[in-house]
């Protein structure tokens, strides 16, 4: 039995490539590529003069990575990207999960209504919601000022209170996905081992921590992921609530500060930079956060 | 990590077969054209308007005279959405064997469009057409970059005082005379009547914020030899922004709602009856007039610092170009000087009230409609334009002067650390066009 898979490995070894092929060249062509011109294009001088004709392309090396760590505004930007980003996955990750342990515990019909109202956020795309949102926190005719009495108090002004507007909108559209795929993982967990937790009298949230967390390990790893990768890279809410980035830039993120260099001013190579650095920084976390799980001797 | 070492060796392969089958660099495209047919269909992009139908009669009457002239040619007319204009006429540039053969544009973005290589170079003939001796020179100055005309001015737009005359008459006041009369008229209106802005502010208004730098002898730049310095940090700029700027408090507009406002969110404030003065275009009358102060406003120009003088106004306004792709430049040239001539600018002025960039089309246009006489007014005393560098499209879109005004506005940095650092960004911007 042994022998014969031993000489399958050695005669076949190359099989498996061969079904993995077709997959490769799409991924190759759709991923690879675009991220190789991605690269080229932040080493090269090139602007809407290069694009058209106007002016030669011309070598710029590590010109424009140059100019953007020279720019206090990157740095500035770069660090309200990761704040901005952690707070949001935190704030959509401790929700989503808390809710998903309370449609365990309801009835079928207020679970119902939960599921429809956070499927509800879910399917809203992100425009129209940072549209209504903004409307509700409108200082003018907004009803949230009304129902708080709050006169005519601008959200958008000052900095912080416009990111926590923002964050409102960020985990209000966001936490359904974290909510409804720990909620089947929690389902797919033994009822005998959690009410074998309950008969040994453990808590609600000793339950939580010491049996459901672990079990969801694999499920929370991947819903981690996906978040810091969609927080971090959060363009629309920003560009819509606060006007593109907010008074004097104060609520830019990378995103939308790469869209203002590449297209609202055309420098299309600075922007490239930016893309390269945003990719290389989610890769780096997203390896590291892999590494850390690996050594703690799961496997996913 | 044995799986992942087996994966990295074909993915590498993989990887460097790709690099080697596709083209290595990213696109160029190539603008210039190869020759110039008589006959054939012309296409022309022009900006849609909020209510277009009047300005597509026009349109329409112009081309049919167009057509009668030359037999077998056909012309395509499609109005294109002004939020999106800047993507659609840069992907012009890029895939030239789509791109129109004329198009209209906005006057600041002439330098950019030239450097890009997208507008044909017409001095000549611009020269020799009769109607352009009548143009005015602040109309041709925006369609020429370094001495060469790259298009032809299709009509302008300055700004003035807005004011509402029933407010004015409840509390004695009368149309300020100078900027610091004007600054104390809106500072009692907002006092007397506080669900009011005595006068609607913006800090991301540039076009409204200007004359204030303009009227205390500042500049935004300074050319000499071809190359752009910026001036929006010397001492006289410096007055005007402060002077922009001491407009944004709780007695006047209070800075937490209006460090956010545009020019439009200004205009809408007066139109909707929110604000005793504004500083609106000509083309707002539309605006205003469908508000609820309809009938209750007057205009004047914008005052200076002494009595009798006037604000320089900022030339806005489009123009029309031949695209250098065009492969049909005669054709393109001459219904060019169909659509911004004469006949037609005095008629779309009828339909949509655009201001002429002739100067004899427009004192006729003065007589017929009186309202736009602060406007002529304004233009008379001398409207400056932006930049002419490339550069400025750049500080525009980069939204520099906005920045600044909010910074001040918002107390972040005083006059003189704002206005320094708008200055080291201009300059970088100016110098990275050159």
């Amino acid at each position: 039995m042994s022998g014969t898979t031993a000489a399958a490995r050695r005669t076949g070894g190359w099989t498996p490539w061969l079904y993995l092929a077709p997959a490769l060249v799409v991924l190759g062509g759709l991923l690879v590529y675009p991220i190789y011109q991605l690269g080229l294009i932040s080493f090269l001088e090139y602007t809407q003069a290069q694009v058209s004709g106007g002016e030669p392309t011309t070598f710029k090396g590590l010109g424009n990575y140059a100019t953007l760590f020279e720019d206090p505004q990157f740095w500035q930007v770069l660090l309200a990207t990761v704040v901005f980003a952690a707070a949001c996955v935190l704030a959509t990750l401790s929700l989503g999960c808390a809710l998903a342990v309370l449609l365990t515990r309801v009835r079928a019909v207020p679970r119902l209504a939960l599921m429809m109202a956070a499927l509800g956020a879910w399917a809203t795309p992100a425009i129209t919601g940072s549209t209504v949102w903004v409307f509700l926190f409108d200082p003018d005719f907004g009803p949230v000022n009304q129902v708080l009495g709050l006169g005519d108090h601008s959200w958008t002004y000052g900095r912080y209170s416009a990111f926590a507007l923002v964050l409102l909108e960020v985990v209000w559209c966001s936490f359904p996905f974290v909510m409804v795929t720990v909620y089947a993982g929690i389902r797919a967990i033994p009822g005998e081992v959690l009410e074998a937790a309950s008969l040994d009298g453990a808590s609600q949230w000793r339950i939580w921590r010491s049996v459901m967390a672990p079990m969801l390990r694999p499920i929370l790893v991947v819903v981690t992921i996906q978040s810091v990768i969609w927080d971090f890279k959060i363009f629309t809410q920003i560009y819509v609530m606060t006007n593109g980035g907010g008074i004097a830039g104060q609520n830019l993120v990378l995103n939308v500060y790469a869209y203002q260099k590449a297209f609202a001013s055309s420098q299309y190579s600075l922007g490239s930079a930016i893309g390269v650095v945003m990719l290389v920084i989610l890769l780096a976390v997203t390896l590291v956060y892999l590494r850390l799980l690996r050594r703690q001797g799961e496997e996913i | 990590m044995k799986l992942s070492a087996r994966l990295a060796v074909p993915a590498a392969a993989l990887v460097l077969a790709g690099l080697t089958a596709t083209a290595c660099a990213p696109q160029t495209s190539d603008t210039s054209a190869e020759n110039d047919e008589k006959s054939g269909t012309l296409r022309v992009w022009l900006f849609q308007e909020v209510s277009n139908g009047p300005k597509q009669k026009v349109v329409d009457r112009a081309v049919d005279a167009f057509r009668a002239r030359h037999e077998g040619t056909d012309v395509e007319i499609e109005y294109i959405p002004v939020e999106t204009r800047a993507q659609k006429i840069k992907a012009a540039f890029n895939d030239p064997k789509s791109a129109p053969d004329l198009i209209e544009y906005g006057n600041t973005d002439t330098a950019g469009y030239v450097e890009d290589g997208g507008l044909a170079d017409i001095t000549e003939e611009f020269g020799g057409w009769p109607d352009a001796e009548d143009t005015d020179p602040t109309a041709k100055q925006s369609v020429t970059v370094d001495g060469k005309v790259y298009g032809a001015p299709l009509f302008v737009g300055v700004r003035a005082l807005y004011y509402r005359t029933d407010v004015f008459e409840d509390l004695g006041l009368k149309p300020p005379k100078t900027q610091a009369e004007l600054v104390a008229t809106a500072k009692r209106i907002r006092a007397e009547k506080p669900e009011l802005y005595g006068l609607a502010v913006g800090g991301a208004y540039t076009y409204g914020a200007m004359p204030f730098i303009w009227a205390h002898g500042g500049e935004l730049a300074e050319e000499s030899g071809g190359t752009y310095t910026s001036a929006i940090d010397s001492p006289a700029a410096r007055k005007g922004i402060k002077a922009y700027t001491s407009l944004f408090g709780d007695d006047n507009c209070p800075a937490a709602k209006c460090a956010e406002m545009g020019g439009n969110d200004t205009v809408t404030a007066f139109a909707s009856g929110k604000a005793g003065m504004a500083i609106g275009g000509d083309f707002s009358h539309a605006a205003v007039e469908a508000g609820t102060v309809k009938g209750k406003y007057a205009v004047v120009p914008l005052p200076g610092v002494r009595a009798g003088e006037i604000a320089p106004a900022f030339a806005g306004g489009n123009n029309l170009g031949v695209l250098k792709s065009s492969s049909h430049r005669t054709l393109a040239v001459d219904l060019m000087k169909e659509l911004a001539g004469k006949k037609t600018q005095g008629e779309l002025f009828d339909a949509m009230g655009f201001l002429p960039t002739y100067t004899d089309v427009r004192e006729t246009a003065a007589e017929k409609e009186p309202f736009i006489e602060p406007f002529i007014k304004t233009l008379a005393a001398g409207a400056k334009a932006a930049p002419a560098s490339p550069g400025w499209a750049q500080i525009d879109s980069s939204l520099v002067l906005p920045t600044m005004f909010q910074e001040v506005v918002s107390g972040r940095k005083d006059v003189a650390a704002a206005s320094g650092d708008a200055a080291e960004k201009m300059n970088d911007a100016f110098g990275a066009a050159r």
